[in-house]
């Protein structure tokens, strides 16, 4: 039954960060065999959803260092700023790329290529097209990845295992949907383009794709998470369905309103209200203060009772509908198709909802892990740029910066390899029987996949949560632990080989829980508050002990061991964050 | 409103079924829910074996496309109570080879789209740090099919397609003519070549079906015509010059 297929790199995820590196790889040297293993077609993966747009350095005003600063206080001080300084510089030419490859930017009358406002940065630097920037930027980079004829793809295979051997990654196992077939994958290096994992949520802007499986490959196969405890809340996402509603829709003007049509945010030190969008202000502030902000309004009483939990109001009513159809077109159809409603007539109902893990598979600046011959890149990664809270439009360009940095490290590195060890063969028919034991062949099985995974939302949504506390926190990774071990009690309707979408659930749920119990832990040990990590019992920023990255290792019973490294500070030392006013030193 | 609705699916394992069937399966019928959310409750609680595609549920991943009473549609996207009082039959998409219940092959979506050359072709690279310009009236000439989500409804309601699984079809012409009329391109002659013959364009009879059912407004089938018409003009040109001039 098993197939064996050889690359020199593989790269696992077909969204933004996998297909960019694929084309570096590509680009580095077409002699170079360079495979992208993905569990959907390429342009089906969730960079698809991105809305807002691209932050890249642009106008005469701006500057590396604004774009840097921006970045580091967003992100409250635990960004490296090594990377974040490489970042910035890469960027504008990451998206010039794009431009050139086709991407259909929106454009000033003169053709020029415009830029936005965005929360937390100073100035309008957010490269945009129209309000659906990661659909178009994910379709440029696949259309032209189909160029490339050392890119072979395998479409709709899912990747369960990482080959490890005399301690290097050389390779993965994935089953083949379509037949159920279990095909090895050997490679000289591996790169990890696998995003984010939203869906250990309950509510959350992310596709039902997003279960972290790289995260929890990487930290399988001895690699570890690095600041997983930070989980970033888009303030305004659809209240049933979880549906993102741009932060473009606040730069082009809109304002949040609690149930007595009150801009509530002025309550909560981010500036004062005025008609116009004031920049790093107000509706324009970054988003863990935002949703922190409606917590603390739900607990005066303040939000509106909706049918899945209280709610704020997003209004756009004054924008108008010329603006709204031409800048917010997406935004419109959402309300339209999914509430029924019309922003350019009525409010749109929202609420915070997880939208992205600033925390990630450890790497280095070129997307190196502490693992030889693994790299990872994109929101799998944590580089980390985006420290404890990641700055709107800053996603998009990271996937490209650090996507092809890892493509162009994983092809210099796979130039040194030996060609895979022997023993893979063995690693990966011990896999095979893995699955058919624990899955396909199993008699028995008492658990539902949908009760457990219900169940891990629960827990997470009580203790990781934007406010979190040593009461609430206590107990949620044991908890979490005892989901994994029931996870191995599952009962599967499926046991056929063809596409068995059954059993990909099963692995998925296994590799969250992997996961959820690494964010607990973390969330336990971090006794301090910083950006998207609050703690009701521990309510303020501690640099003195807390200036560090956590790391969590997964020990030899399976859970997870938190140590901690020092952030690197370049030439940003640690400072108040301010926002809807002059910060004291004028920074 | 009825508190539950009857959905009719196609269950078919080409592994031991010699065809596929229709089963029943009664869910709730919640106000905000929509197809989608239908076929995840019958996984979730009463059998995990029922198989379909399905990632963003907000309309632009383009994984959920299916036959609904008939009509192509995105599951994601169709409100179960637009159905009521039901039953609402879910297909899988027509004119594709079916994998498993509602999953089909697009294998073959894939390498059209590839032959078709979807990205920009230039004899001279601009530099790395430099922009094209582009104004909003050049870029109004192609956005509309640069909104392809790749749902491939529009094979699923052509009737060409149907009949003929060679023909390259409304999405792959629409996304090479997205290239075609982008004002940074010069490829428009050499995706002729994969292009103009009876498979390629001029296979289309202008039915446009794949315009009505495209759930965003793409309009494959006014990109085929202009299609021809850029065809038509390749070719005078390529009659009037010598290969290789523009």
């Amino acid at each position: 039954m098993l197939d064996i297929s050889s690359h020199d790199v593989v790269i696992v995820g077909g969204g933004g960060a996998g297909l960019r590196a694929a084309i570096a790889v590509a680009e580095t040297d077409p002699l170079i065999s360079v495979a992208v293993i993905s569990k959907v077609y390429p342009m089906r993966s969730h960079t698809v959803a991105a809305e807002g747009g691209a932050a890249g350095v642009r106008l005469d005003d701006d500057s590396f260092d604004q774009h840097a600063y921006d970045t580091v206080s967003g992100g409250d001080w635990l960004c490296d700023q090594d990377a974040v300084e490489a970042f910035v510089k890469e960027a504008p030419l990451e998206l010039m790329r794009l431009e050139h490859w086709g991407c259909p930017w929106s454009r000033e009358p003169d053709g020029r290529i415009a830029v936005r406002p965005f929360g937390g940065m100073r100035t309008t630097r957010t490269w945009f097209a129209a309000d659906e920037t990661g659909f178009h930027l994910l379709h440029t980079l696949f259309q032209t990845s189909l160029k490339y004829d050392s890119v072979t793809r395998y479409d709709e295979y899912f990747v369960t295992t990482l080959l490890v051997d005399d301690g290097r990654v050389q390779g993965v196992v994935a089953i083949e949907l379509t037949t159920g077939k279990v095909q090895a994958v050997t490679a000289k290096a591996v790169i990890l383009c696998t995003g984010g994992c939203g869906r250990i949520f309950r509510y959350t802007t992310n596709a039902a794709i997003k279960t972290g499986d790289g995260m929890a490959l990487a930290y399988r196969a001895g690699a570890p998470l690095k600041d997983m405890e930070f989980v970033q809340y888009h303030p305004t996402g659809l209240p049933f369905t979880g549906i993102l509603i741009s932060e473009a829709a606040r730069a082009e003007g809109g304002h949040l309103l609690n149930k007595d049509g009150y801009r509530y945010l002025q309550d909560y030190d981010l500036g004062k209200p005025e008609l116009t969008p004031v920049l790093r202000s107000m509706e324009l502030g970054p988003r863990d203060r935002l949703s922190q902000a409606f917590i603390r309004e739900q607990h005066k009483g303040r939000t509106v009772e909706g049918p899945y939990g209280p709610v704020v109001y997003l209004d756009l009513r004054h924008l108008g509908e010329k603006t709204i159809s031409t800048k917010l077109p997406f935004v419109r159809e959402l309300c339209l198709k999914y509430e029924n409603i019309d922003p350019v007539t009525q409010l749109i109902p929202v609420r915070p909802v997880v939208h992205y893990m600033m925390g990630g598979v450890h790497t280095d600046m070129n997307g190196a892990t502490p693992l030889p011959g693994l790299y990872a890149a994109g929101e799998a990664a944590c580089v980390s740029i985006n420290g404890a809270n990641r700055l709107g439009s800053n996603s998009l360009p990271e996937l490209l910066v650090f996507g092809a940095r890892a493509g162009r490290a994983a092809s210099a590195y796979a130039a040194d390899q030996p060609p895979p060890s022997r023993r893979l063969l063995a690693g990966a028919l011990e896999e095979e029987a893995r699955l058919n034991d624990h899955y396909l062949q199993k008699r028995g099985g008492r658990e539902r996949i949908a009760d457990l995974r219900e169940e891990m939302q629960r827990i997470m949504e009580h203790s990781v949560g934007i406010y979190r506390s040593g009461e609430s926190l206590t107990g949620a990774a044991d908890k979490l632990h005892e989901l994994q071990e029931r996870s191995c009690d599952v009962h599967l309707d499926d046991r056929g080989r063809l596409f068995n979408t059954e059993l990909i659930s099963a692995l998925e749920l296994s590799f969250m829980l992997e996961i959820a119990e690494t964010m607990a832990q973390a969330a336990m040990e971090r006794t301090e508050s910083r950006g998207a990590h609050q703690r009701t019992d521990y309510p303020a920023r501690n640099d003195e002990n807390f200036l560090t990255h956590s790391l969590a290792y997964r020990d030899a019973a399976g859970r997870p061991q938190v140590e901690y490294i020092p952030v690197t500070i370049t030439r940003w030392p640690p400072a108040e964050r301010v926002y809807g006013r002059e910060p004291p030193n004028g920074e | 409103m009825a508190s539950r609705i009857t959905i009719e699916v196609t269950r078919y394992n080409p592994a031991r079924d010699p065809e596929p069937r229709m089963t029943s399966y009664e869910v709730p019928l919640h106000r905000e829910w929509v197809v989608l959310d239908a076929l995840n409750c019958i996984k979730d609680h009463l059998d995990g074996s029922l198989t379909f595609r399905w990632s963003c549920r907000m309309g632009v991943c383009g994984s959920c496309g299916m036959m609904i009473n008939g009509v192509p549609k995105l599951a994601c996207a169709t409100f179960l109570s637009d159905y009521a009082p039901g039953p609402v039959r879910v297909e899988p998409m027509r004119h594709f080879p079916i994998l498993r219940d509602l999953v089909v092959d697009t294998s073959d979506f894939l390498m059209k789209l590839a032959r078709s050359k979807p990205w920009i072709i230039r004899t001279v690279e601009k530099p790395a740090d430099e922009e094209h310009i582009q104004t909003p009236a050049q870029l109004e000439e192609y956005r509309q099919f640069s909104m392809c989500i790749n749902c491939l409804l529009c094979y699923a309601a052509c009737p060409i397609y149907g009949l003929d699984p060679q023909f390259t079809g409304p999405a792959a012409i629409a996304l090479a003519q997205r290239y075609n009329m982008d004002s940074r391109d010069e490829g428009a002659s050499e995706r002729l070549d994969s292009l103009s013959n009876r498979e390629g364009i001029w296979g289309c009879m202008f039915v446009g079906e794949c315009t009505q059912v495209c759930p965003k407004h793409v309009d494959p089938a006014g990109a085929i015509q202009q299609y021809k018409l850029t065809a038509a003009t390749e070719w005078l040109k390529a009659m009037v010059l010598p290969r290789g001039a523009k």
